[in-house]
């Protein structure tokens, strides 16, 4: 199903069906040898900057690796993970991303799909709409989390002014309150990825086909039955697909979180990722923040592979 | 007549449910252009008003004195014009044989670019970090472009090779027979048809480097080096705590190319046609 997904579109000349026979076999008789020649010239750089370092992060996350050019560097076996584990600092960090995670995930799907099935019905204006609803995605992370910041500007903000309008007391420091910050960056977090998932649950919509529905309503059934018994089970294998891309990368988020608390106030929005880098990068422990690398892989790895396995279509949505 | 009037009663709502959401979406965007052209008087005011009263086109202008604008958008633009020539140079050949030819390499390669996806980058750029000092490549551009490349690769790869299949290989084989060289075949015939997927595969390999961040903070130390994520970054925790119009424009300015992609490929997108393609 990840074809939806990930398959780029065919090229103006060809169906889809076609290019699944034109990908059969290699034409004209040419083999196997010639393939590799043609990747060859990728695979160097591919090998020196990305299997290489890959595989070298994790053999890092069990040494003492330190900064610095003169440093020597001894395999310290499962030290790191021994000493990661009473490292309260570092699971509070884990936590808030799983918080993260999780809140933004959800909140991001349950309104793409209240958006994508509006997108979907045939409302005026629907081209507009449609065109709006990408604005998030065209804004690189760092603008996205500088707009942000504008808007929640305690003093001059757009949010506080809206408040204050209402008659409330308008004077939050969203960003700087220990109690407001990690919402404050989860609503950021929402909008920034909110038109990848609505693009995607609005391709699975157009998708499901219509007799299904027309079928339904014939036997009797009304537009809530027909959404939870017809659209839903369709959309099914985009939903787990679309779910665990945004739960992936939203895990991995850096760049937003990192312009617009930098992890403040008093480490509230502390991402892993940005926990990882300072430790790396601002302290020079190498090894240990590998080590953090490689918990961070295979906790989330799990939780992937159960949430996946749940979904019950494990194959289909991982190939 | 059920339907007609219930109808009736949810049309209204839907159109309410509709503006919300563009509200949310789109507002955020207006209220960057609205702090870019409010002078700092404006700014400070505590009871501000929506609209700027007066014009101040100044914040661009100190903005880009500022932050070295040219400075770092040429950095910029250097990297992400390179990165996308290096990226599809070597993505054409190897999609071509990944869509033309069925050996393990297939596998392998799907396999490389659905992790490379999900990868966290926070586990590779220590490494990376080290590679890249061994080869007295950190603080400079081309580390940057060759860190970009990679990393750019497994997605364009995807992309150019469902274009490729897309394109029928009985057209190959009639040029073949015809008598034209293979080299013939795949300038005169496969490219043509290609071009617009080309375009796509570059346009969003350039994007995705202009708008890059996180490798760009690790390995480009020296200022004269920065990137504009890099330098707008900065400028947040310093100027922009106060300089809020400056810090509008600034980042206004940088969205440009960003935006101009959305809009030309931005149909393609709500026909749902390129949906999967491009990943955020």
């Amino acid at each position: 199903m990840t074809t939806t997904l990930i398959t780029p579109a065919p090229g103006p000349v060809a169906s889809p069906r076609r290019s699944k026979r034109a990908s059969q076999g290699p034409v004209g008789g040419r083999g196997g040898g010639d393939a590799w020649k043609l990747v060859l010239p990728c695979l160097l750089p591919v090998m020196l900057f990305s299997v290489y370092p890959l595989l070298r992060g994790i053999y890092l996350g069990f040494t003492d690796a330190e900064a610095g050019l003169n440093t020597t560097t001894t395999f310290t076996g499962l030290e790191n993970y021994r000493n990661l584990r009473g490292y309260d600092l570092f699971w509070d960090s884990f936590r808030i991303g799983l918080i993260w995670t999780v809140s933004v995930t959800t909140l991001q799907f349950f309104l793409s799909l209240a958006l994508a099935l509006l997108l979907n019905l045939d409302l005026k204006l629907r081209w507009l709409a449609r065109t709006l609803a990408l604005v998030p995605w065209a804004i690189p992370p760092v603008i996205v989390a500088i707009m942000w910041r504008l808007m929640l500007h305690p003093r001059s903000g757009a949010v506080n002014k809206v408040l204050r309008e209402l008659g409330f007391a308008g004077d939050t420091n969203w960003l700087g309150d220990f109690k407001y910050a990690l919402p404050a960056a989860i609503l950021v977090g929402v909008w920034s990825g909110m038109p990848q998932t609505t693009i995607t649950l609005l391709a699975g919509l157009q998708s499901v086909p219509e007799e299904l529905n027309e079928a339904a309503a014939i036997d009797g059934a009304g537009s809530v039955r027909r959404f939870f018994h017809v659209t839903l089970p369709a959309l099914r294998p985009i939903i787990l697909a679309i779910t665990t891309l945004d739960m992936i990368n939203n895990f991995n988020s850096f760049a937003l979180v990192y312009t617009l608390t930098a992890g403040g106030p008093g480490g509230k929005t502390m991402l892993p990722s940005l926990f990882v880098y300072n430790e790396a990068f601002q302290f020079g422990h190498w090894g240990y923040a590998a080590a953090m690398g490689n918990v961070m892989v295979i906790v989330v790895g799990t939780f992937l592979v159960v949430y996946l396995w749940a979904g019950g279509r494990p194959g289909r949505a991982a190939a | 007549m059920i339907t007609g009037r219930h109808r009736r009663v949810t049309r209204p709502l839907q159109y309410v449910a509709l503006g919300a959401f563009m509200v949310f979406l789109a507002f955020p965007v207006v209220y960057l252009l609205i702090t870019a052209l409010k002078p700092q008087s404006e700014l400070l005011d505590p009871e501000p008003s929506f609209l700027p009263k007066e014009i101040e086109w100044s914040n661009f202008t100190e903005a880009i004195d500022k932050t070295r604008f040219w400075t770092t958008a040429r950095n910029s633009a250097v990297v992400a014009t390179v990165t996308m020539t290096v990226t599809i140079l070597l993505a054409m050949p190897a999609a071509y044989a990944l869509a033309r030819f069925r050996t393990k390499l297939r596998g392998l390669a799907t396999g490389w670019i659905l992790l490379s996806q999900v990868f966290p980058f926070i586990l590779i750029i220590i490494p990376l970090f080290m590679v890249l000092r061994d080869l007295e490549l950190v603080d400079t551009l081309i580390g940057l472009v060759a860190v970009y490349t990679v990393w750019s690769l497994p997605f364009a790869l995807w992309m150019l090779r469902g274009y490729i299949a897309g394109i029928p290989a009985d057209l190959e084989e009639a040029g073949a027979m015809d008598g034209a060289s293979r080299f013939t075949v795949l300038r005169k015939i496969i490219l043509p048809l290609l071009a617009p997927g080309l375009v796509a595969t570059a346009l969003f390999t350039f994007i995705s480097s202009w708008n890059e961040f996180f490798f760009a903070l690790v390995l480009i130390q020296s200022p004269e080096r920065e990137t504009l994520p890099l330098t707008l970054a900065n400028f947040v925790g310093a100027e922009g705590q106060v300089a809020l119009g400056e810090l509008a424009a600034a980042s206004l300015l940088a969205a440009i190319p960003s935006l101009a992609f959305f809009a030309v490929i931005q149909r393609r997108l709500t026909s749902g046609l390129l949906s999967g393609a491009v990943k955020g």
